[in-house]
């Protein structure tokens, strides 16, 4: 077990998150120069593939931050959040296919290919709209946002808590995915959306609409992180570990308990949606295998990983484990999922307040009464 | 907030009395057939420092809970003064109506400081939208810290209330009632696990609340309900067996049998 604390860092002192932002500026700042400016001979030149990796990176820290803020401070284990991510995802991608037009293999101005294949005379009438950019945009707040608001009214009014919750949330995920396999859902089916050829009027193979999406990404993770530590620094933050750590006391204490979960929970979808909204045009694809359950399970693993309460700690956990997965996956494919699993309860068992807890352990000797 | 209360309620509060903060006529309580409360009847009287003794199963922690919101009774009334109609209310709105419960195993936020702990039990506004943006002002610091001397808890207030003894933790507790101002305080076990230096200390600081607040006290104790009680009321099988004076109750014949010649 992990030693208890008798005393807090103040909460206006926060070293690890100053570690994360200069780090994070680093990159923002660094990366799009290696790529550049850096002669492609040179050792620290930067391949277009990097770039792109990097910001998937970034986006995955944004989802585990997001996360972070529900598991580890409002202690709702939501193993449902890759629905979200997967939303945003696809809110932007319905804004990329329509914005292919006629350049797609049918040359159908309006019907995106899947459904000129599927011989559909009309647009469905949900796909309105997304020909505009501002719209989509939109729509990468409202639909995961819309979708947590009414899971999470009926689900915390019920007083639904623990793993009945995580069980919901990934019964959510599944549903979804279930549902956007099936062709006549109008998302594309299995295949979902892919072959993507601009964005906002930008050619997505410029390499100088690689480095703003890329920019964009640092700058929403960057964002994030300060709009959930202020959350968390301020006294609703309070409340919601208050619910966290004792639920009952808090309602005894006149909070409406339910009115915190929802609010923490929609804002988390939210940037869950925005990150999966920023994934999407840079990877270049979205289909139903982001809905899967053990997606989602994998975040709250790099969560756990990281070392949950921090926020910096989830981001960190999320690239740790995605590195290595990049790097697992190309050397030795078969040994991932072992990988994966093995630090998941080597973590679990001896460092329970993930990576960033070990280290704060050993940099700071324990308070004295 | 105003929820209309049912009009058959104003039926069953005859000639409220001044003075009165807590009425509770009739309380009925099943579950699954078993009465945990049978046509409880219970006032209590502003100011007063009242114990109720009875023993395991004689339905006081069922009666806290009607009072607090968190079972609602098969029958019967219950009032807060004479205006809040207590089964209309949720947990939350009787909270802010001004009843704090202090639960028996002492339940304070143990990852917040002991500051922040008296932080969260502020009275005023709860709302999420005001809880993001609010400061803490000048006047509300003092309230805090003298709640703190109040408590003897000065010397800890940058804490984790995780790492305080289990007395201390009662006494944040009672601190935290404290904050929201409550006119009512129901106090289930203080010094249960205490030791005597620190139950002689409960009693003082709750002999201390009295007249200012109204307390009720649920305590098995028999010494520290000597110690502090004015008024005793004997619990048994979910009735009012005994009300009185420490003395005349310990002499009761009915209460020997049940309670205190066990």
């Amino acid at each position: 077990m992990a030693e208890p604390r008798l005393l807090r860092i103040a909460p206006g002192r926060d070293p690890g998150g100053r570690v994360f932002l200069v780090l994070l500026t680093l990159t923002a700042v660094l990366v799009p120069l290696m790529y550049f400016v850096v002669p492609e001979t040179s050792a620290l030149h930067l391949s277009g593939y990097t770039v792109t990796l990097l910001a998937k990176y970034m986006s995955y820290a944004m989802l585990a931050i997001a996360v972070d803020l529900i598991w580890g401070y409002c202690g709702i284990l939501s193993l449902g959040h890759g629905a979200f991510f997967a939303l945003g995802g696809y809110a932007m991608g319905m804004y990329l296919m329509r914005a292919i037009g006629a350049r797609g293999v049918y040359g159908d101005p309006v019907l995106p290919d899947f459904m000129v294949f599927l011989n559909w005379k009309e647009l469905p009438w949900f796909w309105h709209g997304f020909d505009q950019f501002w719209f989509a945009l939109l729509m990468v707040l409202l639909v995961p946002g819309l979708l947590a608001l009414v899971f999470g009214f009926f689900a915390f009014r019920s007083r639904v808590s623990g793993v009945y919750l995580s069980i919901i949330t990934q019964a959510l995920t599944y549903a979804l995915m279930l549902a956007f396999f099936r062709n006549d859902m109008g998302f594309g089916g299995n295949n979902g959306f892919t072959d993507f050829k601009d964005i906002a009027g930008f050619p997505l193979q410029d390499p100088a609409t690689r480095v703003v999406l890329f920019a964009c990404t640092a700058i929403a993770l960057g964002a994030s992180y300060l709009l959930c530590r202020f959350v968390v620094s301020s006294r609703a933050g309070r409340v919601i570990q208050a619910v966290r750590d004792a639920e009952n006391r808090a309602r005894f204490l006149g909070f409406r308990v339910e009115s915190y979960k929802l609010w923490v929970f929609v804002l988390s979808a939210v940037l869950a949606g925005i990150a999966g909204a920023l994934y999407v045009p840079q990877i270049g694809i979205i289909n139903p295998s982001e809905f899967s359950p053990a997606n989602s399970i994998e975040i709250v693993i790099w969560v756990a990983i990281g070392g949950r309460g921090t926020l910096y700690g989830a981001a960190a956990g999320a690239v740790f484990v995605n590195y290595a997965k990049t790097y697992f996956t190309a050397v030795l494919p078969s040994f991932w999922l072992y990988a994966l699993g093995t630090l998941f309860i080597v973590v679990t068992l001896f460092l329970p307040r993930g990576i960033i807890g070990a280290i704060g352990a050993v940099r700071r000797p324990k308070a004295r009464p | 907030m105003s929820a209309p209360a049912p009009a058959w309620t104003s039926d069953l509060v005859p000639g409220v009395e001044k003075g009165m903060v807590l009425y509770l006529e009739g309380i009925t309580v099943r579950f699954d057939g078993f009465k945990a409360l049978d046509a409880l009847t219970l006032y209590i009287e502003t100011g007063e420092l009242r114990c109720i003794i009875g023993p395991n199963g004689a339905g006081k922690t069922t009666m806290m809970d009607v009072i607090t919101g968190k079972t609602r009774p098969d029958s019967g009334s219950a009032w807060f003064g004479q205006t809040v109609n207590l089964l209309t209310r949720t947990e939350p709105e009787i909270a802010q109506a001004g009843i704090g419960r202090k639960f028996q195993k002492p339940t304070v936020f143990e990852q917040h400081t002991v500051f922040e702990n008296l932080e969260l039990a502020l009275a005023g506004d709860k709302s999420v939208w005001r809880a993001l943006f609010t400061r803490l002002t000048p006047g509300q610091v003092e309230r805090i810290e003298a709640t703190l001397e109040t408590v003897r808890l000065q010397g800890r207030r940058d804490y984790l209330a995780g790492a305080l003894s289990h007395g201390q933790k009662q006494w944040l507790e009672i601190g935290m009632l404290l904050m929201q101002e409550p006119q009512l305080l129901l106090i289930d076990e203080p010094v249960a696990g205490m030791t005597p230096q620190e139950s002689e200390r409960t009693a003082e600081l709750l002999l201390s609340l009295a007249g200012k607040h109204s307390v009720v006290v649920v305590e098995h104790d028999m010494d520290f309900v000597r110690s502090i009680a004015r008024r005793v009321t004997v619990l048994h099988e979910g009735k009012v067996l005994a009300d009185g004076n420490i003395d005349a109750v310990q002499h009761d014949p009915k209460v020997i049998e049940v309670y205190l010649g066990q």
